[in-house]
């Protein structure tokens, strides 16, 4: 049940996520999409998963574009609309769709049913002997997979090099 | 060991691909566009984590921590190229770029 009902927010917050007039807007029902889908992880048995979700997707990766956006947004009117934007109306709607993702996890708590008494259930253990045996490749893979991006960010954002906007 | 069948895992991750393709198709700011490939690549991970736990195999995880670094790493230099864009042309209008030379 507690799939069926992130599921369901993953795909509402979604829906909005690609129609939202406004980046920070979108963003904010993006963060939902993300937790909802960390909850179907942890329903499906992957709280390993369900964790790494919440902390790199929801955590770093929105924490990343938030900063881009609020460096697009340089200006005088910014400030008025900032002060717009903390209108309940805003954030109602992701807050709506938190609370419900947050009832559906509460709702397995009392059950009793947690995902990880299963049969099937992955544990982070297993995960972890499996990426540090068998898998100790792919580790080194994406640490140069990372360091690539960080030197390539580094070099394409090229913050030494401009001063301010090109006329 | 799941209530759930790996069918209905794979019809989630299927429509929130067809909404992140449809984002990328639709929008036209570069900002958006990105959040529609998160989302994508987000759709990826759930078939990889949804087969490994119907499985009962560490492997879905191991290739959805792979998925992941993937998205940082693509989130990092696409949101640099963004900053780029926005300096040199004023906006972050995908059209905007087909003035481009070469």
């Amino acid at each position: 049940m507690t799939f069926y009902i992130a599921a369901f927010v993953a795909l509402l917050a979604t829906v909005r996520v690609i129609t939202c007039a406004v980046p920070v807007h979108a963003l904010l029902y993006l963060v939902v999409s993300l937790l909802a889908v960390a909850v179907v992880f942890y329903a499906l048995g992957a709280p390993f998963a369900a964790m790494l979700e919440v902390i790199i997707y929801a955590g770093a990766i929105v924490v990343l574009f938030v900063f881009v956006v609020m460096m697009l947004n340089l200006g005088e009117e910014t400030v008025a609309r900032e002060r717009g934007w903390l209108a309940p109306r805003y954030w109602v709607g992701p807050g709506l769709l938190c609370a419900v993702l947050l009832l559906a996890l509460l709702g397995t708590f009392a059950a009793g049913d947690t995902a990880g008494a299963g049969v099937g259930m992955v544990t982070p253990k297993a995960v972890g002997l499996a990426l540090f045996t068998r898998y100790a490749l792919v580790v080194e893979l994406a640490s140069l997979l990372l360091l690539a991006a960080l030197v390539g960010a580094f070099h394409v954002a090229g913050l030494g090099r401009f001063r301010g906007p090109r006329p | 060991m799941n209530a759930v069948p790996l069918e209905h895992s794979l019809i989630l991750a299927g429509m929130l691909f067809t909404l992140g393709l449809a984002g990328v198709l639709v929008r036209r700011n570069l900002l958006f566009i990105l959040m529609s490939l998160e989302i994508m690549l987000n759709a990826t991970a759930i078939v990889f984590v949804a087969a490994g736990a119907h499985y009962g195999q560490p492997d879905g995880q191991i290739m959805f921590l792979l998925v992941l670094t993937l998205a940082a790493a693509e989130a990092a230099i696409g949101l640099a190229l963004v900053l780029q864009v926005f300096r040199h042309f004023r906006g972050v209008d995908a059209d905007a770029l087909s003035d481009m030379q070469g």
